[in-house]
């Protein structure tokens, strides 16, 4: 009779639930079946939460029973990133040093799943205190890529997007600061979206570089990815960053016509050797299906996003502003891991000072170490100026390209990656290496725009390959009427990664 | 060799708010340790802040009172720094665009007024406190976040202060100032209000400025002069003995009377300011800036001032009554009642203050309410009772909550000041002390002392002693002439 629950969207499972076709314990039953089989294999989950779940999926039978008003995400199973308090639940950013920490409250995301109606399945891996670009730099475990087990799923958020690709969870919430939920989702053949910086309220994330920092949904389709941020975005006051802006019904938009919009191409982003060949390949398909859709491509610039190759070597302005300022941002956020409170808290003895650096030294990993040092030397006195002010006045011409972007293109059509998923292992130990694999992604947070990452192809080794779509602050209409309708003509997103078992 | 001092002073201030700076704990002196908390002020992960309003707006008024020029917009900065009252590691302030800056705070010095300059009024958080413990063997210290997170007011004075006298004279106005603005209850014994000075020494007429040594832990005024005493004489003797001043924090210890180094230039913080990220920049327009300036009350100074040119009061006087604004209030409270400044100055300070002095409370407790007052002022001045009678009133008014009128009434304390009620007390007395009245008429005019005594004990004080007096004389020197 039904379909298995793996082949139906978020929406499509509410509805059922919402018709009685299926009860919610059955759905997370189901659910769960499917987690436990792939876990194994896949390493997405940090928590999983198959007890609360159950009780809630039971409680939401019976408020269906009794006639209630079900919310938007009634009965639908969503995975949540590690670096998002949950009030009773661990929430460990995959770091030591909040190895078994417990939040005593929730955040204002989380009340607004519960207060949709939606199952809270578990806690996804990601990179420590989401700095990274391949989920290796978990303090716990390795997540890998759905689609090649030897691969990485991207990063940060690489355990939601590895964990909707292999259909463990069909919505997840990720977080992005430098292209966390676009690149992951890309490599995962997902689609990821970053809301523009102050669409969700950030209250409850765990702070990485709080003026970069957004949370954001993940999916297997734009109509879902929309539904989960309407659920996502309405406001609140406990974060000053926090648009007042109603929500527009993203779920309606997705219909918008998209003929005769105008995309921008950055001439700064194709460039000779900027690009692997597939992912230039696939993206150039992508582009003739938009131009049949009636989308016009216009040639644009993008000066201080540049990137530069000289000798195989990529360099780009983005990059550099993007990790310092990041960093100085992540050496005072981070301050508060001191043992002190709460978390790690080193055995051994000895006055303050060897308490906060024993405790610091064995809770965070390398790059996160790393990261507090480069932030920490950028706001030193006799640096700050070249370095925390110069990367603000980057960011700033950042922005203002985009301005004048907008002035002649609806849309900006990009790569979320230069490669496909790389390796595990492959550039652990070269950062910079690292770094460069958020080249595409980091402009939109600087400049505080919103980004969509939908897939759109495979690559000959059968890895998934994806396109960027940027737009102006608040349009989030439009990126997802754009990313649906390429969804409707293609179906890159229909096709799921082979896992049996373990 | 005498050398100039050059003190400057940064003044913490804890603000009447209700709730935190950035969260809605209360803000109450002396609950039991951290229940004043919540996830923001203790600085769990993912929580943010949210601006106090009523924290920026007192913030303000203060500015406005001490005529800094306000920024229109202005935001807040991260100090970073490790310390375990610190719950976030790093403490909200403001450093690159304070909220007011260049202002001036006006003093009476020297028999004149002084102004000394404001450099900047910012708004910033508290931390919480560390206790030691110190029973024996205890190798831990404990933490209290209550008050982590409570408002600061921070007012930078520029370094235009040359003697402990002057400092003191500005720390003094200064608290004047913010009690009668109502925007801190200024009690040192609970840390509301908090110092830190920076003292360097020059040769007279020099113009520039010494080695500037930092002293910080100064948490009463009374601190504050011991340590410039002190800091002053340290300078003084190392600058005579060949030495040099070096560049330096020192800690004060109030039991000891004492300061130590805590750190040298060379190891001087790096708080690596950078702007909050957390928050947005906060607009200060034109309407809003009218009505916080509107609801800037007269200083003491200026109301001091007032007192002495529109009143007629003596310096004396007006001082006294400026002390403290609810005194001031009050004393122009009754002459709204009873315009008549003098007398009413004089029953505030020797009788009011008297009382409140002795039962160590604020007239904000005193049971009279001014109009009342005024109306037993206007009794005494008019004769109706005599001021001995009004203070016994007084006494009643504050005991049975009753109006003067009423307890005149009720005592029968009204002046006996008809000839024909006066005149048989006194032929009675004349009849009775026969001996005092002999002294008198033998030439020892001083006996009438004793006479005028006798009338008003007689009366209970009551008689009108103007007429009791007149009276007496007229039929002492009937008795004269007649032999």
């Amino acid at each position: 009779m039904a379909k298995p629950l793996e082949e139906l969207t978020a929406t499509a499972i509410r509805d059922a639930f919402l018709r009685r076709e299926r009860s919610a314990r059955s759905i997370v039953e189901e659910q769960f079946a499917i987690l436990k089989e792939r876990e194994v294999a896949v390493g997405a989950f940090l928590t999983v939460m198959q007890e609360e779940a159950l009780a809630r999926a039971d409680a939401l039978d019976r408020k269906l029973a009794d006639g209630a008003q079900m919310g938007k995400l009634a009965g639908i199973p969503v995975a949540v990133k590690d670096n998002i308090c949950t009030r009773g639940v661990a929430t460990t950013c995959a770091s030591r040093i909040l190895e078994g920490y417990v939040p005593p409250y929730d955040a204002h995301v989380v009340e607004r799943l519960i207060e949709e109606d939606a199952v809270i399945i578990g806690k996804t891996n990601m990179d420590e205190f989401a700095m990274g670009s391949s989920t290796e730099n978990s303090a716990f475990k390795l997540t890998r890529n759905p689609w090649d087990r030897e691969r990485i799923p991207g990063g940060s958020s690489g355990g939601s997007a590895a964990a909707v690709a292999a259909r463990m969870a069909p919505l997840a919430l990720g977080s992005d600061t430098g292209g966390s939920i676009r690149q992951p989702a890309g490599l995962c053949g997902v689609v990821g979206l970053k809301p523009t910086y102050g669409r969700v309220s950030r209250y409850g994330l765990v702070a990485f570089a709080s003026s970069l920092d957004q949370i954001g949904p993940l999916a297997r389709t734009a109509g879902d990815t929309a539904l989960l941020l309407e659920a996502i975005a309405p406001r609140d006051g406990r974060d000053s960053t926090c648009t007042d802006r109603e929500v527009p019904d993203y779920v309606e938009a997705l219909e918008q016509p998209i003929s005769g919009l105008t995309f921008g191409l950055p001439g700064e982003f194709f460039i000779e050797g900027g690009l692997d060949r597939e992912v230039a390949r696939a993206l150039e398909q992508a582009r003739r299906c938009y131009e049949a859709l009636g989308v016009r491509f216009r040639d644009i610039s993008l000066p201080h996003s540049r990137i530069d190759v000289e000798d195989g070597q990529l360099s780009s302005y983005a990059v550099a502003c993007y990790y310092i300022l990041c960093t100085a941002e992540a050496s005072s956020n981070l301050a508060r891991y001191d043992g002190v409170r709460y978390g790690h808290r080193s055995d051994e003895r000895g006055d303050i000072i060897e308490m906060y650096s024993r405790t610091r030294g064995e809770g965070f990993g390398e790059e996160v170490k790393r990261r507090i040092m480069l932030g920490t030397h950028a706001l030193s006195s006799g640096y700050y100026d070249a370095y925390y002010l110069r990367a603000g006045r980057v960011r700033r011409l950042i922005q203002s390209d985009f301005e004048r972007a907008w002035e002649q293109v609806d849309l900006v059509f990009a790569p979320v990656s230069p490669t496909p998923a790389f390796r595990i292992g492959e550039k652990a130990d070269d950062p910079l290496a690292m770094y460069l694999s958020d080249i595409f992604t980091i402009s939109c947070n600087l400049a505080g725009i919103c980004g969509i990452s939908v897939p759109c192809g495979f690559s000959s080794e059968g890895l998934p390959v994806a396109l960027q779509l940027m737009g102006r602050h608040w349009d989030e209409e439009r990126l997802l009427a754009a990313a649906h309708a390429y969804q409707i003509h293609t179906d890159w997103h229909k096709r799921a990664p082979a896992l049996e078992g373990g | 060799m005498r050398y100039e001092a050059v003190i400057g002073l940064e003044t913490h201030a804890e603000l009447l708010t209700e709730s935190k700076l950035w969260c809605r704990c209360g803000t109450r002196f002396g609950e039991p340790p951290n229940t004043q908390t919540c996830p923001v002020c203790l600085g769990m992960p993912g929580v943010l802040p949210v601006l106090n309003k009523r924290a920026f707006e007192l913030a303000l008024k203060a500015a406005l009172a001490l005529h800094c020029v306000i920024n229109r917009e202005t935001f807040f900065d991260r100090k970073n720094y490790y310390y375990p009252d610190l719950p976030k590691n790093y403490q909200v302030s403001q450093n690159y665009c304070n909220l007011g800056r260049d202002g001036y705070l006006e003093m009476s010095a020297d028999g004149g007024i002084r102004r000394v300059g404001i450099w900047n009024v910012h708004l910033e958080e508290d931390a919480g406190k560390n206790i030691h413990v110190e029973s024996p063997g205890a190798d831990y210290s404990l933490v209290d976040l209550n008050r982590a997170g409570v408002p600061l007011l921070e007012v930078v004075s520029a370094p235009d202060m040359h003697s402990v006298e002057e400092a003191e004279a500005f720390m003094h106005t200064l608290r004047r100032l913010l009690l009668y603005c109502e925007v801190s209850d200024c009690k040192m014994q609970e840390g509301s209000l908090r110092f830190e000075a920076s003292v360097s020494l020059r040769r007279p007429g020099e113009e520039k400025l010494g080695s500037r040594v930092e002293i910080k832990n100064l948490n009463s005024i009374k601190a504050v002069t011991r340590c410039l005493a002190y800091e002053i004489e340290r300078q003084s003797r190392l600058l005579r003995e060949g030495g040099a001043v070096e560049m330096e924090t020192r800690l004060w210890d109030e039991a000891g009377g004492r300061s130590e180094r805590m750190r040298s230039k060379e190891r001087a913080q790096d708080y690596r300011y950078f702007p909050e990220p957390d928050l947005v920049p906060f607009v200060v327009d034109e309407g809003w800036l009218e009505r916080v300036q509107a609801e800037v009350p007269e200083l003491s100074l200026g109301r001091r001032r007032r007192f002495v040119r529109d009143h007629g009061l003596s310096e004396y006087d007006a001082r006294v009554l400026t002390e403290e604004r609810a005194v001031a209030d009050y004393f122009e409270a009754c002459l709204a009642a009873h315009n008549e400044p003098k007398s009413v100055a004089n029953w505030i300070m020797n009788e009011v203050l008297a009382i409140l002095n002795e039962r160590k409370v604020s007239i904000a407790e005193f049971e009279v309410p001014p109009q009342r007052f005024a109306e037993l002022i206007e009794a005494a001045d008019k004769g109706k009772v005599t001021a001995a009678a009004a203070r016994e009133i007084l006494g009643k008014m504050i005991e049975t909550g009753k109006n003067a009128a009423t307890l005149i009434e009720e005592t029968g304390a009204e002046t006996i000041g008809q000839e024909e009620d006066l005149a048989p007390i006194v032929e009675q007395v004349l009849a009775e002390a026969r001996k005092a009245v002999q002294d008198y008429l033998g030439g020892k005019k001083k006996a009438i002392g004793a006479l005028l005594g006798q009338v008003m004990r007689l009366t209970g004080g009551k008689a009108d002693p103007k007429l009791a007096r007149e009276i007496l004389l007229n039929r002492l020197e009937e008795m004269a002439r007649q032999p």
